[in-house]
């Protein structure tokens, strides 16, 4: 597996890079991931130290077993005790790293919708939308406004199990930002929906994205997924050369 | 080792509850194996036995017929078992995937409300020589009157092992519909075929053992009831010598205080037998894979079946119709007036039986429902419990299946392998030098030790099979493990939960023996009443109790099976598979 230190010529390249030691300091704004190293048991499946901008996404690209997944499982707080990681995980200044999953405010989308069957589509909304917005008509109100903005009015009694794949991806996205969370994990959102829909969905979620400046990290096999995040992309390829030291691919935006 | 937060936090309080739920479980066994021990070698303070002897187990030894009661405890645990699993494999292999299959799948699933009593009485009433059976050859053999023969209480045991068998079969073949899609029988089956293979050989060769390292457990559940079974025996078993727990029961419950010592030192016998069973089956597991690895090595194909596909129906359908047609025969001597003998159906009917009946049977149907209610909804929250403290130190399960650990499965399912009576004597006697009276709540707790292994048997693959990511996503909302568990898990999973708590209850309705020795014979349910009238042979009034005592988990399952759907009538994925 790939070890990833900043390659030291490449770093001006980059915006939002920043060095090592300055990121031992968290950002004010922004995820930053300092010092990040996932291994299990003997086995180092990858290390990164990365910050992403508000509104920015920071692309992991690798096959399945390159420990991307473990990644994400990392920062959004899941990651099964048989991984020993370390390092830390800063949003917008907080440290995350020990905060339950449910305190951290990341927003995660999956490969699968994952609306809860139980619920009609309004009441996956009403179960995301924060507990401050009170009184029945005022949360019914929030929500009917967030399902008009990823184009879903009139959907609020609908059974999850009808909507297509399309109408289902947007309804999770919806559920995603009306949590308010200040980052968005992504875990190859976009390979289950098929090419025509693709580009559509991926379009409302980078734009949602830089509208409301979070920061993202978007897990992905796709290339295409990693061109349409546009910035950084790092690679946690199947070459074996751990040995070797680092191999950064990076594009600057 | 930083990071995933409060996995960490939970993981010590979660593995603690892990261990703890399961050896609450098991304590009862071990305190019940502990109280039968000590009196076995003499030792029972209470009752006078102040010093270590042997002489309980000489007094055993002196009783007449002991060994015919072992050989038949021995032969009916074999005996059933052996039947059991052999009609669910040859059934499974000549109609799995067809229409028969699901035929089965749906006339069978109700008889997993019948208890076993129930089941027996049915059973008894087709084939004595009064029976239905004898009434329909009546006309054609030409006689008139019962013929004198010994049918129901046979010196080998042959009705109690039938009784046995008609419940256990259709029970273990639900266990192996469930356990099926994991063993991948079409694939399997298709690359069988290809490789041209008959059906019903491709099907043992390639998907039962699959299939049998998953309903194992239940498998060696059945050898070690039919091995101590006392109910079914009582109904149908011989009587001299009866089985060994039935003797054992009557040493326990005699007024002449001293037999205890005897009794206790029998209940260990029986453990010995139960344990030989039960190494007998696993030494005849062997030796079934030992055949199947040469036949398999053989590479013969057994392309012709002709008629063995036919004839493997047989076993399970004469299991699944002694239960449906004895259930009748008992509703219809539950009012039936006077009827002779050739009579096929009595001349007339009338409801005085059960207006006799139901006064006197609302008392114990009142503490059944009461006990099997409380037992079950406990051994529900504890198998939670327990379920979600081992789901949690796997926080994200994807890849790798979560399961109870060897040890944890081997606690909480010990009361389904240890004989009840080897046990309940133990514990009884506990109860007795502590002091304790038959109570409600001793009753509640005595079932909940044999209601919370199938709770968990039923629950654990449906709890740990919900997709991680939902709790994920419910969490990365803002919510807590209680609300994920509330307000995501629970309602997700309605339908297996109240279906495991419809198995809790109906286990509990059923058991005879631990209400028999935990209740002392003055807490009645309506188990105690129906086993306790098959001496009398008042037809009537046994027809009408075996019903009662199949009415309170058949309303159970049905329950279980309509409320979610009036639930999530309008949640298309909610619909139980």
């Amino acid at each position: 597996m790939n070890v990833h230190q900043p390659a030291t010529g490449e770093a001006s390249h980059s915006a939002v890079r920043q060095h090592h030691d300055e990121i031992a300091q968290p950002a004010g704004t922004g995820l930053v991931l300092s010092g990040v190293e996932i291994a299990l048991g003997q086995h180092r499946l990858l290390a990164i130290d990365r910050a992403v901008a508000p509104g920015e996404t920071l692309t992991v690209m690798g096959p399945s077993g390159s420990g991307k997944s473990s990644l994400f499982a990392f920062v959004a707080g899941f990651l099964d005790p048989a991984f020993n990681a370390r390092g830390r995980v800063f949003l917008n200044g907080r440290d995350l790293t020990r905060l339950a999953p449910q305190r951290r405010r990341l927003g995660l989308l999956f490969q699968d919708a994952l609306l809860f069957p139980h619920m009609s589509v309004g009441e996956n909304l009403l179960f995301a939308l924060a507990p401050g917005i009170r009184g029945r008509t005022g949360r019914r109100q929030a929500v009917e406004v967030m399902l008009a903005e990823v184009d879903l009015d009139g959907t609020f009694s609908r059974d999850p199990a009808t909507l297509s794949g399309g109408q289902a991806a947007r309804v999770a996205l919806a559920r995603t930002l009306l949590a308010e969370p200040e980052a968005l994990l992504l875990d190859e959102p976009f390979s289950r929906l098929d090419q025509a829909l693709r580009a559509t969905i991926r379009d409302l979620v980078f734009s949602r994205i830089r509208e409301r400046r979070m920061p993202a990290i978007l897990v992905t096999h796709d290339p295409a997924d990693a061109e349409a995040a546009g910035s950084d992309v790092v690679d946690i390829g199947e070459d074996d050369r751990a040995g070797q030291g680092a191999r950064d691919e990076e594009r600057p935006r | 080792m930083a990071g995933n937060g409060n996995g960490r936090l939970s993981k010590a309080p979660g593995a603690a509850i892990a261990l703890a739920v399961p050896a609450l479980l098991a304590l009862p066994v071990g305190v019940g194996l502990v109280g039968v021990v000590l009196p076995a070698f003499g030792y029972l303070p209470a009752l006078g036995g102040e010093a270590f002897s042997l002489a309980p187990f000489r007094q055993l030894l002196a009783t007449p017929g002991l060994g015919t009661s072992a050989l038949l405890s021995l032969a009916s645990g074999l005996v059933t078992t052996a039947i059991s699993t052999l009609g669910v494999a040859l059934f499974l292999a000549a109609f799995h995937g067809t229409a028969g299959d699901r035929l089965a799948r749906r006339l069978l699933a109700p008889l997993l409300a019948v208890p076993h009593a129930a089941a027996a009485f049915g059973l008894a009433f087709l084939i004595a020589p009064s029976g239905l059976v004898f009434r329909l050859l009546a006309e054609p053999l030409g006689f008139d009157r019962p013929p004198d023969l010994l049918i129901v209480g046979d010196p080998l045991g042959l009705a109690m092992m039938a009784g046995l068998i008609a419940k256990e079969m259709p029970f273990l073949l639900l266990v192996a519909f469930a356990a099926l899609p994991q063993a991948d029988p079409v694939r399997r089956m298709r690359l069988s075929a290809s490789l041209g293979y008959g059906r019903m050989a491709g099907f043992l060769l390639t998907v039962w053992p699959g299939v049998y390292r998953q309903i194992r457990l239940p498998v060696l559940a059945v050898a070690a009831y039919a091995s101590g079974v006392v109910d079914v025996a009582l109904i149908l078993g011989p009587s001299l010598p009866a089985p060994l727990a039935v003797r054992l029961v009557a040493w326990m419950n005699d007024p002449d205080l001293s037999l205890r010592f005897m009794a206790s030192a029998g209940a260990l016998l029986q453990l010995a037998v139960t344990g030989a069973v039960l190494l007998l089956w696993i030494a005849g597991e062997q030796l079934t894979a030992a055949l199947r690895r040469r036949v398999t090595g053989g590479g013969r194909r057994f392309a012709e079946e002709g008629a063995t596909r036919l004839a493997a129906s047989i076993p399970v359908a004469l299991a699944g119709a002694s239960v449906f047609f004895g259930l009748s025969w008992l509703f219809v001597w539950s009012i039936a007036g006077f009827w002779a003998f050739p009579d096929v159906l009595p001349p007339s009917a009338d409801l005085s039986t059960w207006s006799r009946v139901l006064p006197n049977a609302a008392g114990p149907l009142t503490t059944t429902f009461l006990v099997a209610i409380l037992s079950a909804s406990l051994a529900l929250v504890l198998v939670v419990m327990l379920l979600e403290a081992r789901r949690r130190q796997f926080p994200a399960a994807a890849g790798r299946a979560v399961r109870l650990s060897p040890a944890v499965a081997g606690l909480i399912y010990l009361p389904l392998i240890v004989p009840q009576i080897a046990f309940l004597f133990g514990l009884q006697v506990t109860l007795l030098s502590l002091d304790l009276g038959p109570s409600i709540p001793l009753l509640i707790a005595a079932h909940l030790v044999f209601v919370a292994p199938y709770v968990a048997l039923a629950l654990a693959d449906p709890w740990f099979a919900v997709d991680p990511r939902y709790e994920q996503v419910a969490a990365s909302l803002g919510h807590g493990a209680v609300a994920g568990l509330f307000r995501v898990r629970l309602p997700m999973l309605t339908h297996a939960v109240l279906t495991a708590l419809a198995i809790g209850f109906a286990t509990s309705v059923g058991q005879y023996l631990p209400t028999l020795l935990i209740g002392a014979g003055r807490l009645p349910t309506i188990t105690t009443e129906a086993v306790a009238l098959a001496s009398g042979g008042n037809r009537r009034v046994i027809g009408a109790y075996a019903l009662l005592q199949t009415l309170l988990p058949f309303l159970a399952f049905t329950l279980s099976g309509t409320l979610p759907r009036l639930l999530w009538r309008s949640r298309r994925a909610m619909k139980p598979a």
